[in-house]
């Protein structure tokens, strides 16, 4: 019995890695967030499988659960666009490719968004346009780090343009979100790919990968049949993407979740000096200057250190 | 010629020749030039009130039909082009540069695709590089920075894919652009000239105002990609085409496509003055709407019209 790199583990206790050929018992599988003990392999997580190795246990809080897709053109191909939409929901219990919400990473909150190949490849339409755009608008006004797992064949070719559209309402978005100085990290996972690469998970502050990660824009296949030769090996990889400059890192999934820690933490510990500079402005003005300016800080600040502020405040005030 | 065109062709034919040969000649033959004249502008009418969309697919990509650089000379004057991204090269699939639009400056930046042989193969068929878009961006940047409005000329198949085009970061482009241009604190126009096709088009289409040309293409895949993706034969593309939504009077119905221009009865190819100056009135006219608004009012509408496109459906929150 082997696991299926694509469709995931067949029943029992031991099973074969499709990648190396290893024996592998299942429950060590399972504990170390599927990936192969033997050779890394790096198999798909389904969106609460994601959620599960990324956020503290029973953290996670659902936005927007119950959104779901339109047919705007009354799509027929081979198959219905609605039969799809029902197949995938029926197949993977989840209402579209993506689940927003928020929860928290080791105690810190953050606003999530998970994507699931299972669902239609993961394609993105105007309903993960819409869920992921939410999600970005809500981290704005929380002033909540974002972070979005991607795994996506590309955008959502029963949808027309309207799925091409969202390409351009996420990047929006995050222009906003980045306008307000609240990080942002992205994870590609396997695969990111097509039109949706070319949006939000190319747009982030940070750029995580997992190994082997199929990362890219055109098809490989396309390529090929554009220029009549095959690629090399490894060709848009997260290893080739790493190699040219496109990703921060190319890190096992087991670390991600302690590096998206260290990272917010440094982030917040930096934008907290920013409001300290802030207020040595105030220093030179008067007493009601300072609280005016202090106010400012505060609505757009972190809690915590408008709390260092109001007492700084206090003491330069002579209280 | 067009299958759809020959006819007509032929019948204009006739016609050139009975009116040349009533010059001088002692028959009068106005009777019967004035059946032919009937004959074909009934002909004509009828062909071109019905056209498929895959038909209109041949028009957009018929060799004579006017291009960006056409375009430039037809409706712009003293168009000085600018080279290269400061980063890697110079792309030749995106030309651009400021011109006036009458009696105002304006940055102008187009997809190329080429007449010639020569000049399609150094254009690579108007299939931008990550170079090429960056170009754009260094443009559309030079144009703020002396508030310049951006017009820019939306005609490729799609982004280049090839391998350098991966290796410098094809999505990061893309998705680059798309994120700058909400932003961007000076009119835009775009307008899809002929064929938009997928993220490759829309790097040039974020836009306060899109318009499209009456015969043109945009859409979310290739309708020959959509064909082999849907029914594995390219050949089915005409289905795929309709299927698809992806002509201008599609897509101003579902919202996206805010203004059609008209094209003369036959297409742009056949009448390329008259074409642009239906398109010289539009330009003119957008950017006077959009000029209307002080600038964090433009951009608030931008982002609203960005925001707004998407189809879905979700229960109404109770209460």
């Amino acid at each position: 019995m082997s696991i299926d790199t694509k469709k995931g583990i067949p029943e029992g206790i031991w099973s074969k890695c499709a990648a190396c050929g290893e024996v592998i018992f299942q429950k060590e599988f399972f504990a170390g967030y599927k990936v192969c003990p033997g050779c890394s392999f790096h198999y798909p997580l389904s969106a609460h499988e994601r959620l599960d190795t990324l956020l503290d246990m029973g953290t996670f809080r659902e936005l927007d659960a119950d959104m779901t897709s339109a047919d705007p053109l009354a799509f027929v191909g081979n198959k219905a666009y609605k039969e799809s939409l029902e197949a995938s929901m029926a197949n993977t219990g989840l209402k579209e490719a993506v689940m927003t919400g928020y929860g928290k990473v080791n105690a810190r909150t953050v606003v999530i968004a998970v994507m699931d190949f299972r669902f239609i490849g993961g394609s993105m339409g105007s309903v993960v346009g819409e869920k992921i755009t939410r999600a970005i608008e809500y981290a704005a006004k929380k002033h909540a780090p974002l972070i979005i797992v991607a795994a996506s064949g590309g955008a959502r070719m029963q949808e027309g343009m309207f799925s091409l559209a969202q390409m351009a309402k996420t990047s929006a978005a995050l222009a906003k979100l980045a306008d307000k100085h609240v990080p942002y990290i992205s994870i590609m996972t396997h695969p990111t790919t097509g039109g949706v690469t070319a949006s939000f998970p190319a747009l982030a502050d940070i750029i995580i990968a997992e190994p082997g990660a199929l990362i890219g824009f055109t098809g490989a296949r396309v390529i090929e049949d554009t220029l009549k030769e095959k690629l090399p090996a490894g060709f848009q990889t997260a290893e080739f993407m790493l190699e040219h400059g496109m990703v921060d890192m190319v890190i096992e999934r087991k670390d991600i979740k302690g590096e998206i820690a260290a990272l917010l933490d440094m982030f917040q510990m930096g934008a907290a000096g920013r409001q300290q500079e802030t207020l040595s402005v105030g220093d030179i003005v008067p007493g009601a200057d300072v609280a005016r300016k202090m106010q400012k800080t505060v609505q757009t600040g972190v809690k915590k250190s408008a709390k260092n502020i109001k007492t700084q405040v206090k003491r330069l005030q002579g209280k | 010629m067009l299958d759809f065109e020959k006819h007509i062709i032929e019948m204009e034919k006739r016609l050139d020749e009975l009116k040349r040969l009533s010059v001088g000649s002692k028959e009068d033959l106005s009777l019967e030039i004035d059946e032919l004249e009937r004959q074909l502008t009934e002909h004509k009418t009828k062909v071109y009130s019905q056209l498929t969309p895959w038909q209109r697919v041949q028009i957009a990509r018929h060799p004579d039909r006017p291009q960006t650089r056409d375009f430039i000379e037809m409706i712009f004057h003293d168009f000085i082009e600018l080279h290269g991204d400061r980063l890697y090269g110079d792309d030749a699939a995106i030309v651009g540069g400021p011109a006036f639009l009458d009696g105002r400056a304006v940055m102008v930046i187009g997809q190329h695709k080429g007449h010639t042989t020569r000049e399609r193969i150094s254009c690579n068929f108007g299939s931008p590089h990550p170079e090429g878009y960056r170009k754009a961006l260094r443009l559309m940047k030079l144009a703020e920075k002396f508030n310049l409005p951006v017009i820019t000329f939306i005609d490729t198949q799609g982004a280049y894919p090839g391998v350098g085009a991966e290796e410098r970061g094809q999505a990061w482009a893309i998705a680059d652009n798309l994120m700058r241009m909400s932003q961007l604190r000076v009119p835009i126009v775009a307008v899809n000239i002929a064929e938009g096709g997928s993220g490759g088009a829309l790097a040039l289409g974020v836009a306060d105002r899109l318009l499209m040309l009456e015969n043109a293409w945009y859409s979310v895949i290739s309708p020959e990609g959509c064909a082999s993706i849907l029914y594995k034969d390219a050949a089915k593309a005409p289905e795929a085409a309709d299927s698809l939504k992806m002509t201008a009077e599609a897509l101003h119905n579902n919202g996206i496509v805010d203004e059609i221009v008209p094209e003369p009865v036959g297409g742009a190819h056949r009448a390329p003055n008259a074409t642009a100056e239906n398109l010289h009135k539009s330009l003119n006219r957008a950017l006077d709407e959009i000029s209307a608004a002080p600038v964090a009012k433009m951009l608030d509408l931008r982002y609203a019209k960005l925001r707004a496109i998407g189809a879905f459906e979700e229960p109404q929150p109770k209460g």
